[in-house]
């Protein structure tokens, strides 16, 4: 059982936890707050290395160490721009981490099952735990850990196939097998009927089966959202990954776990949530993928794209008082966010006022694009989020958009038939002169015409978007 | 090819087609440039100066007419320098076909290609190269400058020791773009200044550049601009007279009247009469920018300042930007210089006559032998036609309160609901649950709930340390796999060990990118 000192110790670890996740409310007492968050990981640690129930501490130690050698390594070297990789594949560790727990839990329930009332009084650690359970506790027991192996085992094949096309490993288009989310409701279904199965069995065959169902969704759910859905995709493996560590908590009995587990769950749900509010889609339907049906044709869109070179651009921002920059995913694709910073130290030093207007759901991950910035060194206090930003761009001279298109979309406000109707966007074209930064001439992720680009006050400066900049840089004086 | 321009003909026009400045550019083009000797003189450009910037200098017009493959002027060609031309030659400039039919078949007949710079269509994209709009920028800037010369007041109005003085009031005919201009200027220098335009959408523009906007009221007022290309069309004779009406009320107020009003391809409108004229104080000034083309006022003599009986200046200069020759210069040869720049879009120095360009098209009146004047109307339009717009209506105190209870009442009906529904199934979940379980649940709602309460403060900036961070504490499930690690089975040894090594990259990896993310974000 687990004595006094560990229980003080998770009660320790979990409020230093929440204080943790809680300081991340500004950047400063950020700093502070990823100590709590790490002194209340090694507290919980020690504290169940050093208490009852657990064996082979020494072993635990070296794989703990060995992995974080390897962890130390890819944090020192991974490049910002390659963080929703990261996040991803992180998650998919906890999944599958998750889904052995599990699976342990279910070999030692069927151990401690099988050997009689005498021998249970002589186990030790978690198969004790185990021996004292009454048949109900038993039952919920199974419960608890099919539903951390389900949730662990979507949460892993997901998270795969979002690493994978995070990095372009992997088409980030939409792609569903023949049959669509007909297939996801069946393999759901079909863990269904395991968990009765396994609730009344006990065998390890529906949960190998409910395993191989889990891992089909995760994959084919995470294959069929596409690209620019990827900031509510890795918050969803995000909160996933909660809810799995929580499950696992209950099976184990152990709280700290289960608090732990229900704060990351719940913080990635509110991303998500934010993420979707962001987009004005519910997260029914990025989650089934593609955009909805439109009610009508679209707005024609009346002009031409006008084109500008690195002369025009300098000779705007030149005269410019009040400079917005826009970035999107386009900046990190380019790895341009260094030459935006240097564009931006220029022209802060010629004392314009320049600052940046972040789309909660531009870039790949949330908050993506201010790491990024944070990353070149330009100053948080002028990136500012959308509802800070959205009423200055009236009075704003030169707004410079950088590889973003449906978050600038004013379709988005005047054209009631438009795919992304209602959805909040940065207002860009209220101001006197609006600069695209961009590839070509297509159209964004969603394939939406974005009427923006012929606009009277916009200019297209085609061509990749850190070349762009640095064509810019030697024009600005 | 080569580029070359003479020096103008025209008595006392002092501008040029080509700049030391304009030249590099051009030359960039893959073009050469050659210039008459002395053409530069009158705008401040020394023929030095122009050999410093690989300009080629020709003693005489003739023999430059030869040597050059382009000929780029300002004014609209005389008969003898449209002689000069060869076939294949190319002239730039501005040209006037409506009013030039005779110089245009002419032209035609030797096989010139002439490119009006006067017909560049106003669209977004030739905006660069619209001549008729630098030149009246300079123009409505002048006026203003000649108006002030000409009027022996102060135009802002100033609180001196020794006494008070008004500010002058200023009226602007026609608010095009010599029409703004001439209001930035007043505005500038202090006057208070009103403006006037049949179309009712330019309202806005004045209002942002400082100055009043006289409404007209006028029913059938509603004409619509973007028909005619962003121009003013003629009126009604119902609407004249009552616009006349309107500046017979102005007419003694007013201290300086600047007139630009002008309708594409006639006459100027008589807009300030004779009576108005004899209305206004001692010491007005009159600048009329429609000179050239008759005049607003009707007593305008075009070309000349004079003073009427009741002591109003009246200025009809027709030479405002020749009178800034520096600055419209390096205006004009820039538009020349863009428009050399669309007539070479490889930069090889090779011309190519597109006519599928609405541009090139428009401003094109003649081309291997034929007229090709009136363009056909561009493909795009100047100016997107206006939509009806619909205000929100603005709502009354009690709506909003109402509207505000409404939405109250709706929020707490619907925590209320929650709450409930959420208790019920707590309470159900509780009378069939033993309490082993229910202990670990109570524990699980109430960090979910604190969960909620501490992640909406979290910043939007700090969203990916969030998940980073978040990321790490998720592998809290080692917990789990070091307590099974001691277990008797073989199997579970393995599985355990290996969640125990995942979570240990996880949480190595999470704080340690989250502390180095976090380290970024500096203040300024």
């Amino acid at each position: 059982m687990v004595t006094g000192f560990t229980t003080a110790a998770y009660v320790v670890a979990a409020v230093l936890f929440i204080l943790s996740l809680g300081g991340l409310s500004n950047q400063e007492s950020a700093k502070r707050a990823v100590w709590y968050g790490i002194i209340g990981m090694a507290l919980a640690v020690l504290a169940t290395l050093a208490g009852p129930g657990s064996g082979l501490w020494l072993l635990s130690l070296v794989l703990i160490a060995a992995g974080g050698v390897i962890g130390w390594y890819i944090a020192k070297r991974v490049q910002m721009t390659e963080m929703p990789q990261l996040v991803a594949a992180m998650h998919s560790l906890v999944g599958l981490a998750a889904v052995f727990v599990g699976y342990n839990a279910h070999l030692e329930l069927g151990r401690v099952l099988a050997i009689d009332e005498a021998a249970r009084e002589g186990l030790k650690g978690f198969a004790a735990v185990l021996a004292h359970k009454t048949q109900v506790e038993i039952n919920i027991l199974r419960v608890e850990l099919f539903l951390g192996i389900f949730i662990g085992a979507v949460t892993f094949t997901g998270s795969v196939v979002a690493f994978g096309k995070l990095a372009g490993k992997v088409s980030s288009k939409a792609e569903k097998l023949p049959g669509g989310h007909a297939l996801n409701a069946g393999a759901a279904a079909l863990s269904l009927l395991c968990m009765i199965w396994y609730f009344n069995s006990g065998g390890a065959l529906p949960l190998v089966v409910m395993t191989l169902a889990a891992l089909f969704i995760g994959y084919h759910l995470i294959m069929g959202i596409g690209g620019a859905d990827m900031p509510v995709v890795v918050s969803m493996l995000n909160s996933y990954s909660g809810w799995a560590a929580a499950a696992i908590g209950f099976s184990l009995g152990n709280d700290l776990l289960i608090v732990t587990g229900a704060l990351v769950g719940s913080s990635g749900a509110i991303l998500s949530y934010i993420m979707c509010k962001a987009m004005n889609r519910s997260f029914i339907s990025v989650i089934l993928g593609g955009f909805g049906n439109t009610s009508g044709p679209a707005q024609e869109i009346e002009g031409e794209q006008v084109a500008i070179d690195a002369e025009g651009v300098a000779a705007a921002l030149n005269d410019a008082d009040s400079i917005i920059i826009v970035p999107g995913y386009g900046m990190a694709v380019a790895q341009a966010q260094n030459s935006v910073a240097e564009l931006t130290r220029k022209l802060r030093a010629k004392g314009k006022n320049v600052r940046f207007a972040i789309h909660p759901v531009a870039g790949r991950l949330p908050g993506h694009m201010n790491v990024l910035l944070a990353e070149a060194k330009v100053p948080y206090d002028i990136v500012l989020e959308m509802d800070e930003i959205n009423d200055d761009f009236p009075e704003t001279d030169v707004v410079i958009v950088i590889g973003s298109n449906d978050i600038v979309n004013p379709a988005a406000q005047e054209d009631p038939n438009s795919p992304i109707a209602g959805m909040p966007v940065l207002e860009v074209w209220k101001a006197k002169q609006v600069i695209v930064l961009k590839r070509g001439q297509g159209t964004g992720y969603s394939g939406i015409e974005n009427p923006l680009f012929y606009k009277e006050n916009t200019r297209m400066f085609y061509g990749d978007a850190k070349k762009s900049i640095d064509s810019l840089l030697p024009l600005i004086d | 090819m080569k580029i070359g321009v003479p020096k103008e003909v025209a008595k006392g026009e002092a501008r040029v087609a080509l700049t030391p400045e304009s030249a590099t550019h051009i030359r960039k083009l893959g073009h050469e440039c050659f210039i008459e000797s002395g053409a530069g003189a009158a705008a401040g450009f020394e023929d030095a100066a122009y050999e410093a910037a690989g300009v080629t200098v020709i003693k005489t017009a003739a023999a430059l007419y030869k040597a050059v493959d382009v000929v780029a002027k300002v004014r609209p060609p005389t008969e003898t320098e449209v002689k000069r031309l060869r076939k294949g030659q190319i002239l730039i400039s501005f040209f006037y076909p409506a009013q030039n039919k005779k110089l245009m078949e002419l032209a035609a007949k030797q096989g010139a290609t002439i490119i009006a710079m006067d017909m560049v269509p106003r669209i977004s994209r030739a905006q660069k190269m619209d001549a008729l709009s630098s030149m009246a920028n300079i123009a409505g800037y002048r006026a203003v400058i000649e108006a002030a010369n000409n009027f022996d007041r102060f135009f802002t109005g100033q609180v001196t020791a020794a006494g008070k003085v008004p500010p002058a009031k200023v009226l602007v005919v026609g608010a095009g773009v010599a029409g703004l201009a001439a209001i930035g200027a007043s505005v500038s220098l202090g006057a208070i200044t009103y403006a006037f335009d049949v179309r009712p959408e330019v309202a806005e523009q004045i209002e942002s550049m400082g100055a009043n906007f006289v409404y007209l009221d006028f029913e059938d007022s509603n004409q619509d601009s973007a028909s005619t290309g962003g121009y003013a069309a003629p009126q009604s004779e119902e609407f004249r007279q009552k616009q006349l009406e309107k500046f017979r009320e102005l007419a003694p107020e007013m201290d300086i009247v600047i007139t630009t009003a002008l309708i594409p391809g006639r006459d100027a409108p008589k807009l300030w009469t004779e009576d108005m004229v004899k209305a206004m104080k001692r010491g007005s000034v009159i600048v009329d920018l429609a000179a050239e083309r008759g005049g607003n006022c009707e007593l305008t003599r075009p070309d000349e300042k004079i003073v009427t009986e009741n002591g109003v200046t009246i200025i009809g200069y027709t030479d405002f930007p020749s009178r800034m020759a520096s600055q419209s210069s390096s205006l004009y040869s820039n538009n020349i210089r863009h428009m050399l720049s669309d007539l070479t879009p490889n930069k090889d120095g090779q011309i190519v006559i597109n006519m599928e360009d609405d541009v090139i098209r428009s401003a094109t009146v003649t081309h291997e032998g034929e007229i090709t004047f009136p363009p056909p109307p561009p493909k795009v339009k100047a100016i997107a036609a206006p939509k009806p717009k619909e205000k929100p209506r603005e709502l009354t105190p009690e709506e909003r309160r109402a509207m505000e209870m409404a939405e109250f009442r709706e929020q707490t009906k619907r925590q209320a609901i929650l709450l409930g529904v959420g208790g019920a199934a707590l309470l159900a979940v509780g009378s069939v649950a033993p309490a082993s379980f229910m202990q670990h649940f109570i524990v699980f709602v109430l960090a979910v709930f604190v969960g909620f309460q501490v992640i909406w403060n979290v910043a939007h900036s700090l969203h990916t340390p969030l998940m980073a961070v978040t990321n790490a504490i998720s592998s809290i499930i080692i917990l789990g796999a070091l307590m099974q690690v001691g277990s008797g089975s073989a199997l579970v040894v393995i599985l355990a060990a290996l969640s125990v090594f995942m979570a240990g990259i996880n949480i190595f990896g999470g704080f340690l990118v989250t502390r180095r993310m976090l380290a970024m974000f500096q203040k300024s």
